[in-house]
């Protein structure tokens, strides 16, 4: 084979390896579970400061990915927000407003009352490139360890659904707060 | 050594109006600039949910955009400045030309590099492709014909009469 022949072959190979490589990229639609969640550091709502998933390492969270101009998001955010208010000390529910303009934000947060914490991705890269979202809302049950334990694409129905979502949370939560109970009444 | 000499240069002739392009969006001279129009900044802006310029998308997102725009324009401001408002709230892929700065500028260099190769490809080409074909004077007489083949051909001059 001479040289030009094998600058071909060599062509033809990598053409091949790239159209492949981005078959697969593609096929990757969604996180798995049990795979560590991405994390990236983004702007909080309201404005001023910085956030990332993982600055919750050791707790649960219940990731909301929404967008004030998504209807199927106020639908699910009253509901969302009691289940917050109601679990607060068993997981963390974190928002992430994606594809957004910040005024419109600030303006659904204050509509529906919402006081949980809010991560602003502007651009979607973090929630369309690394959490693989196909639209809004979606959440997502992300362990201590920072690990997908649950994938929820679509509105939440209502509060019994979210609890249904988090029950892995809850109930190794229910679980932990009791030993603690138990252990604080031992040493009393 | 002529020839490939003024195919270099047609190649350079060729490919000077590319790069002239490419930077003229980065050089225009700066000056006082006419009122920004909304269908002006819907033509080089995208939805940010629809991958679709803004101008052909009519989702929610899309409409917020346009509230977005329309009270930037009420307030004065140029189209620069909305352009400018819109990367600070969705971030720099809501422009649909890419800018012409940092690695952006790979976007129009690319295309002009690659025109460049080509062109270099195809004169390299034609230059192997003259070098290749034989010279009609340095062709040689064809061999003998063989008995056989003589004979044939006597006979067949023979046959028609020639």
């Amino acid at each position: 084979m001479n040289w030009r022949t094998s600058i071909v072959v060599l062509g033809v190979v990598a053409l091949l390896a790239f159209l492949v490589w981005g078959l697969v990229k593609k096929g990757e639609s969604s996180l798995s579970l049990g795979e560590p969640v991405p994390v990236a550091t983004l702007q909080t709502l309201p404005e001023g400061g910085e956030g990332s998933l993982e600055d919750y390492r050791g707790q649960w969270v219940l990731l909301n990915v929404w967008a004030s101009w998504c209807g199927p998001c106020k639908a699910e955010s009253p509901a969302l927000d009691r289940f917050e208010k109601n679990n607060r000390d068993r997981i963390t529910v974190l928002g992430v407003d994606t594809k957004d303009l910040s005024e419109d934000a600030m303006k659904f947060l204050r509509e529906f009352k919402i006081e949980y914490p809010q991560l602003r991705d502007a651009s979607g890269d973090y929630t369309d490139g690394k959490l693989k979202t196909t639209g809004v809302p979606e959440s997502f049950l992300v362990d201590p360890e920072g690990n997908l334990v649950a994938h929820y694409p679509g509105p939440f129905a209502d509060e019994a659904a979210i609890e249904a979502f988090a029950a892995p949370a809850l109930k190794d939560q229910a679980g932990t707060t009791g030993d603690q109970q138990s252990q604080g009444g031992g040493s009393k | 050594m002529k020839r490939l000499g003024l195919l270099l240069l047609l190649i350079g002739a060729l490919a000077t109006p590319g790069f002239a392009l490419a930077a003229s969006a980065s050089d225009q001279a700066p000056g006082p600039q006419p009122r920004a129009s909304l269908p002006e900044i819907e033509d080089e802006v995208m939805c940010p949910v629809c991958g679709t310029l803004l101008g052909l998308s009519h989702s929610p997102a899309a409409e917020r955009e346009r509230v977005f725009i329309r009270k930037l324009i009420a307030q004065g401001k140029t189209k620069d400045e909305i352009e400018d408002a819109l990367v600070a709230e969705y971030g720099g892929q809501v422009l649909a030309m890419p800018e012409n700065r940092g690695i952006d500028v790979w976007a129009y260099a690319i295309p002009v590099i690659g025109l460049v190769l080509g062109l270099l490809g195809v004169a390299w080409a034609i230059i192997a492709w003259r070098r290749r074909r034989p010279d009609p004077e340095d062709e040689q007489p064809s061999e003998a014909p063989s008995e056989d083949e003589a004979d044939r051909l006597e006979k067949d001059m023979a046959r028609f009469d020639l």
